[in-house]
């Protein structure tokens, strides 16, 4: 038995589990899970979308009960006790519960009055709160008006009021963008170093899990692995390589080298492919992919986790085919010579709420088969130009021409060459997969026999067949994206707009879906992503970083990470690079005003 | 011909939707026929049971004569007999008894004698429309009484006497009047609920987005959701007559034509209404809201309870609004009075005219909601 005041086991769980009913049978989020925190540290709990991380939270913070195995925080069972357990633990689920109409302070006094902190202590208390968050100067703001990251912030601020010695934080990071996710960041580090306070904090994004001191991986609801950011890393040193194929697209290079034997991951990297072998033998590419250099890469925490992963699933790489996707694209691709025409273009785009202008006077062209990513700071209009392209919100002004059509002339025109996919999964749920189809299918004007054979191709494609008179709304998370996908692109759409379609998604299933949409971008569909997600950023050809409704950056990932290289930071990621660029706009801003 | 089956599967959809799932399925079956029973056997102005005391202190036998037959009327049951005037307050004010009946101990003598006899009624005036109707009963067993001696003795009756007929509900049965009534108000609330929490939820589920993004007009969308509405409202108000016809026995004299062509016209403007409040709110709780804020001042406005006429002019001139207050109306007239069609002209061109005003704002606040 583990001492409350030992440095090991300050939080210990033994053989949890931890099942819930559901319509398809019983579904197990948490398997026999075994693991113990140490003291005045930062474990990062690790795993996708699913994975069981806010079940081991809520457990953890004594809201729900397990079904079987022991908790024990600070040598308290929170199922026997919970009140004790909650006064010495901090807890902010994934939506924090502020009071939107109430301001900062007030919402801080209420927390505290609730958490019991006697009123001639709470000034002492908020002040180094208010600081450490950046918060003093909005005291009287509204919650309802801060931004996504400012939130969470304050969620961080209300959950430390009453000064636990230990922080459960559920996805603090997900909606918000780099910016504020790095400063949400230093403030977490400043309090286990400040206050030698216990952090454990839940996360989808793989790259947070640099920022802790030790990682567990959850995955569908079992414990992939435990250690040390740095332990993770080891083992998969000397197996990474960035390999580049002058002359040629990484898209059409990228598959064929997921393929090859003993490559454990590929994903795209800027202008290279990062390559993950599962031994130190470096990969053999034959002769008929051409040149390909190989070079050593620094070893990561996502490779660590696709080699485990990918002993778990063992599923086989496999070639994609779209052609039964786009049938009638791969045709027209062999026949009819490209045209040089682009797929959007925006001139001085203007978009104005009221007073506030959104969008001021945007200007870029997305070109056929070209994905583009959009990219900002909450708040920096991403959206707002998102939806006017989408044709989901009317502009106030400029050109919009998407798919040759004018987008204020002839919407319903221009809508019948986009899909859409939305980050939220935004189909009927009570609607089986079919009838979904069906719907959807029928509303892009497809009937009859050709409407049949597309629904069979794309339940054929992705492997929606054992679901298709399920509901959608209890599919499995990957499936129900796969569906989504299925849905946007059931009418050959010659654009594709994705809303941050795979933030939160198994790593495996994110790949798997930018198989698919490098894949369409080579039959010379264009894709339009807005992201906050680095990852994502990484697969586009060309992306625009916007703040405060305009343009701030356009290029490649590798022309805008050329742009924020400096001595101190000779080798910017794309994250570095956005928040280099955004925190240089805002200090110009700051000079102006 | 494609745009047509593109609605059509907007009309599928929207019915797989609502009856797939379970709880949506009990809210359109449940309440309703809950609703119908509770109303028509709890909402009634008739009084039974009525609770009265005696206070007689006459010993003739017209007073017993007359007191025999309010204790044989199945409406009134006699709780007890008093002698002094103090124990009449205790009994009214501890709600023991609606009615005291007060014989003087000279009636017996005064009828005899040809004098005008008078008997007094207590009431207890706390609830008003209570005691206005007891009055009227007790009015009406006097008065026959009254009658039946002056004749029998053959003294001369009252000279202008009142002979109350009342057409097309004889015995003034008021559940012949609500019930008609409760067909026009679940028929409102359905239809307004079954639209003005539609596109609420498609909001929440993010499906609405992916609605407007596929190359379905505005108008296409709110055919898709009218023409649901519109069975909905039709099956369920058909149930509800059948019902009414079936289970509570009121005559449906008028025409089914000119029925159902006042149907039509009515949930055309209860959709228009729920349609409009969809399109205005973002969440189910807002529209949910909404649908309530509506259906509560336009039942009190219908005439469904209180009469329009008795109403302060510039409330009647605002129920003019109001579709219920038509279709009040046309229910009214066509069960009761069997009412055709060409009587009821003034009232379809009204709800004709709310209906297509009420769609046409919502399609304005729907293209609105876009911008």
């Amino acid at each position: 038995m583990a001492e409350p005041d030992s440095p090991e086991g300050l939080i210990t769980a033994n053989r949890l589990t931890k099942t819930f009913p559901s319509p398809r049978g019983l579904v197990t989020a948490l398997d026999d899970i075994t693991f113990s925190l140490k003291k005045g540290s930062i474990t990062g709990l690790i795993g996708p979308d699913g994975a069981g991380k806010t079940t081991l939270m809520r457990l953890l913070a004594g809201l729900l009960l397990p079904d079987s195995g022991e908790i024990k925080i600070m040598g308290i069972n929170p199922s026997k006790d919970p009140l004790s357990v909650q006064g010495s633990i901090g807890y902010m689920p994934q939506k924090f519960g502020l009071y939107e109409d109430l301001s900062v302070q007030e919402n801080l006094d209420l927390y505290a009055s609730l958490q019991g902190v006697p009123q001639d202590r709470r000034e002492d208390l908020y002040v180094p709160l208010l600081a450490m968050t950046g918060l003093s100067p909005f005291q009287k703001r509204l919650a309802g008006q801060l931004s996504g990251g400012m939130k969470q912030k304050l969620g961080i601020a209300c959950s430390l009021v009453h000064q636990p010695p230990i922080l459960l934080l559920d996805e603090p990071t997900v909606g918000v963008d780099p910016v504020s996710r790095r400063e949400l960041w230093e403030i977490l580090k400043k309090l286990v170093s400040e206050s030698g306070s216990t952090l454990f904090v839940s996360t989808s994004y793989l790259d947070e899990a640099e920022r802790c001191n030790e990682i567990l991986i959850l995955y569908n609801g079992k414990i992939l692995g435990n250690g040390t950011p740095e332990a993770f890393r080891m083992e998969v040193a000397g197996r990474g390589y960035r390999a580049e194929a002058p002359g040629q697209s990484l898209r059409v290079v990228e598959p064929k080298l997921s393929v090859l034997p003993g490559v454990v991951d590929t994903v795209l990297e800027g202008s290279t492919v990062r390559v993950v072998m599962d031994s130190d033998m470096p990969p053999s590419v034959p002769q008929g992919l051409g040149k390909i250099l190989l070079h050593p890469a620094p070893p990561r925490f996502e490779d660590a986790f696709m080699s485990r992963i990918k002993k778990v699933t063992r599923e086989n790489p496999k070639t994609i085919s779209i052609d039964r996707l786009y049938p009638k694209h791969s045709q027209e691709q062999k026949n009819i010579p490209e045209k040089p025409e682009n797929a959007i273009d925006v001139e001085n785009l203007v978009r104005d709420f009221g007073t506030f202008r959104a969008v001021d006077n945007l200007t870029f062209h997305v070109r056929k088969g070209e994905v583009f990513g959009l990219l900002g700071a909450n708040g920096a209009g991403k959206t707002t130009t998102f939806r006017m392209l989408a044709g989901l919100l009317e502009p106030s002004g400029g050109k919009l021409i998407v798919a040759g059509k004018d987008v204020r002339k002839a919407a319903a025109q221009a809508r019948q060459n986009i899909g859409y996919m939305a980050q939220k999964f935004s189909l009927y749920s009570q609607l089986t997969v079919f009838q979904n189809l069906i719907f959807f299918s029928s509303a892009y004007g497809l009937s009859g026999s050709l409407q049949k054979e597309k629904i069979q191709n794309s339940l054929t494609f992705f492997e929606l067949e054992p679901y298709r008179n399920v509901s959608s709304g209890i599919l499995p998370l990957g499936f129900r994206q796969r569906l989504a996908l299925s849905c946007a692109l059931i009418h050959e759409p010659s654009i594709l707009f994705l809303d941050e379609p795979t933030s939160g998604v198994d790593p495996n299933a994110r790949r798997e879906f930018w198989h698919i949409i490098n894949a369409l971008a080579i039959v010379g569909v264009s894709v339009l992503v807005t992201t906050h997600f680095m990852e994502e950023a990484e697969y586009c050809d060309r992306l625009v970083i916007m703040a405060q409704g305009t343009l701030l950056a356009m290029g490649n990932p590798e022309e805008i990470k050329e742009k924020t290289r400096t001595p101190q930071m000779p080798e910017p990621s794309l994250e570095d690079a956005f928040v280099s660029l955004l925190s240089d706009f805002s200090r110009t801003q700051g000079d102006h005003q | 011909m494609q745009r047509l089956l593109r609605i059509m599967r907007l009309v599928q959809k929207e019915f797989l939707a609502l009856l797939r799932d379970k709880k949506s399925r009990m809210v359109l079956i449940v309440p309703p026929t809950v609703q119908l029973l509770v109303f028509s056997y709890a909402a009634t102005f008739d009084l039974n049971n009525i609770s009265y005391a005696v206070w007689n202190e006459d010993t003739g036998i017209y007073s017993r004569q007359l007191l025999a037959r309010f204790s044989g009327s199945p409406n009134f049951k006699l709780v007890g007999t008093i002698t002094r005037e103090q124990e009449v307050a205790p009994l009214i004010n501890n709600r023991k008894v609606l009615l005291v009946l007060h014989i003087r101990s000279n009636f017996s003598r005064n009828l005899l004698s040809s004098n005008p006899a008078t008997i007094e009624a207590l009431l207890d005036g706390r609830q008003s429309n209570t005691a206005m109707i007891l009055l009227g009963y007790v009015e009406t067993i006097v008065n026959n009484y009254t009658t039946d001696v002056a004749t029998a003795r053959g003294i001369p009756t009252p000279i202008a006497p009142i002979a109350l007929r009342a057409w097309y509900n004889p015995n003034l049965k008021s559940r012949w009047f609500i019930v008609p009534g409760i067909v026009g108000l679940l028929t409102l609330v359905v239809t307004l609920l079954v639209t003005a929490l539609s596109v609420a939820r498609e909001r929440e589920e993010g499906t609405f987005d992916q609605l407007l993004v596929t190359p379905l007009t505005p108008l296409d969308i709110i055919l898709g959701k009218v023409l649901p509405g519109f069975v909905i409202g039709m099956v369920e108000a058909t149930g509800i007559i059948v019902l009414a016809v079936l289970i509570f026995h009121i005559p449906l004299r008028g025409s089914l034509e000119a029925l159902y062509l006042g149907l039509f016209l009515f949930i055309l403007s209860g959709l228009g209404v729920g349609l409009m409040i969809s399109s205005l709110v973002s969440t189910q709780q807002q529209g949910l809201l909404g649908a309530f804020l509506f259906l509560v001042p336009s039942i009190i406005l219908s005439g469904f309870a209180s009469p329009i006429a008795n109403m302060p002019t510039f409330i009647q001139d605002l129920t003019l609004l109001n579709p219920l207050r038509y279709f009040m109306v046309i229910l009214r007239e066509v069960f009761l009075q069997g009412a055709g069609v060409s009587i009821l002209l003034p009232e379809y061109a009204a709800l004709l005219g709310i209906g297509t005003t009420t769609l046409l704002l919502a399609g304005h606040f729907f293209r609105r909601g876009l911008r």
